[in-house]
């Protein structure tokens, strides 16, 4: 397992303003989030939790305000940001004509990790995904499946900071409770992890830090 | 650069061998359209003989279209754009890995045509140097071709209605491609007294300027997508 050592919190945000076309999806959001801590993030549909994870992922890129990942400005520094980040959005980011083992495959070689085929089979057990299925097209797995898989591509590149957006939709009980051991594995190890989530009693378990974000900005905070 | 565009062109030619849409959909169009042409202009042998080069670039050109936009999907149908983004592989190695897959894709159709036209015209290549001529001019015309139409299918990769919009941006700038690799075909065919080198020279000039053109401003249309 990897040990990471920072001297700055990971995400650190200061009066950060993200807009959505015209929309403001965050309307000024401070945020410190340190090595290895689990933060939940909950709130209603369109609170800008997505937002947040996509902006954090040197995605999106604040309209004012300061937005540090690593200490890496999320603008000027994104694509060093980006390489160090993992993100399951609501979509899968999966090619459907390829293999689940060509999937995982091609994205472990796209992020340079070593030995990528043995690393992916690796990913892959660890999601669960059974060995029938790594010659499968993703375009004949179920939902659930699918979920794995696209798990397994983040997990495979071996992120520092995990952004998950509701990860557990669509995964049965045997997946849920993978992804939470992938989880909480990765923060012992010194990853650090923000889950939007809806599910606030299971996630609640993985970590005591709860945000709660309402129309763009953090409404409560509790550790 | 080169290692990442290769592994960006063989997923991308993976997904198409596994999918078939160039074969089973695009080179049929294609072939219907050498057929409609030949209706339209009254199935006379002579005729179709002299107008083969353009009645087969613009064959090409309209599936073409089909074959970029197909590509341009790949990225945009599950969010595989921003796992692209978030990848280690420079945007660059991106745009030049998927022009070389289109440009294969290319080629195939352009070697399967070019059988059609042959057949279906009674178009005669009538030398070596035609064939040469034939040949390079093939190449070069896809490397234009798939390296516009990255860029551009990248441009209005996030617009709603970017299968309408693609064709209308492309085409007027594919012109250039279609008049120097239809006169260069003239020559190969023997259909127009012209210098067919010079027109491939020229040709050649369109390909570098939209490659270079592709390989600078890829990344940034990539983040506005």
């Amino acid at each position: 397992m990897r040990q990471y050592v920072y001297t700055v919190p990971v995400v650190q945000l200061r009066d950060v303003v993200a807009l959505l076309g015209r929309f403001p999806a965050l309307a000024g959001v401070d945020l410190d989030v340190d090595e290895g801590e689990v933060v939940l993030l909950q709130g209603p549909n369109g609170a800008g939790k997505t937002t947040l994870l996509r902006l954090c992922a040197g995605l999106i890129p604040p309209a004012s305000g300061e937005a540090r990942i690593f200490g890496l400005d999320v603008v000027s520094q994104a694509r060093q940001v980006r390489r160090r980040v993992g993100l399951i959005g609501h979509a899968t980011g999966l090619y459907r004509d390829l293999t689940v083992l060509e999937n995982v495959v091609f994205w472990a070689r796209a992020s340079r990790v070593d030995n990528p085929v043995d690393a992916a089979k690796a990913a892959m057990d660890r999601m669960g995904i059974e060995t029938r299925l790594a010659d499968l097209v993703v375009d004949r797995l179920s939902a659930g499946q699918r979920r794995r898989t696209s798990i397994a591509t983040m997990v495979v590149r071996r992120p520092e900071l995990w952004l998950l957006d509701e990860p557990h939709a669509g995964l049965d009980q045997s997946g849920r409770d993978k992804l939470d051991a992938l989880i909480l594995d990765a923060a012992a190890a010194g990853a650090t992890v923000l889950v939007a989530s809806h599910e606030l009693e299971r996630v609640g378990r993985l970590s005591p830090r709860e945000i709660t974000i309402a129309g763009g900005a953090v409404v409560s905070h509790v550790s | 650069m080169f290692r990442d565009a290769l592994l960006i062109a063989e997923k991308d030619l993976r997904i198409e061998a596994r999918s078939r849409v160039v074969f089973s959909q695009v080179l049929p169009f294609a072939i219907l359209a050498l057929v409609l042409f030949a209706f339209a202009l009254n199935a006379d042998r002579p005729v179709l003989r002299d107008f083969t080069p353009g009645l087969f670039w613009v064959a090409v050109l309209f599936a073409g279209l089909l074959a970029i936009q197909r590509t341009t999907n790949l990225e945009h149908d599950d969010g595989t754009n921003d796992a692209l983004r978030l990848s280690a592989i420079e945007p660059a190695s991106i745009f030049l890995g998927k022009m070389m897959a289109i440009s294969v894709q290319l080629l195939a159709l352009e070697v399967l045509l070019i059988i059609g036209v042959l057949v279906f015209y009674g178009a005669a290549i009538e030398s070596v140097a035609g064939g040469a001529l034939l040949a390079v001019t093939s190449v070069v015309s896809s490397v234009g071709v798939a390296a516009a139409g990255t860029l551009y299918g990248a441009l209005t990769a996030g617009i709603r209605g970017r299968e309408t919009l693609l064709p209308i941006l492309l085409l007027p700038v594919l012109a250039p491609v279609l008049i120097s690799a239809t006169r260069s075909f003239d020559d190969a065919f023997g259909s127009a007294a012209v210098n067919g080198w010079a027109w491939l020279a020229l040709l050649g000039l369109f390909a570098v300027v939209y490659l270079t053109f592709g390989l600078l401003a890829y990344g940034i249309l990539l983040e506005e997508s």
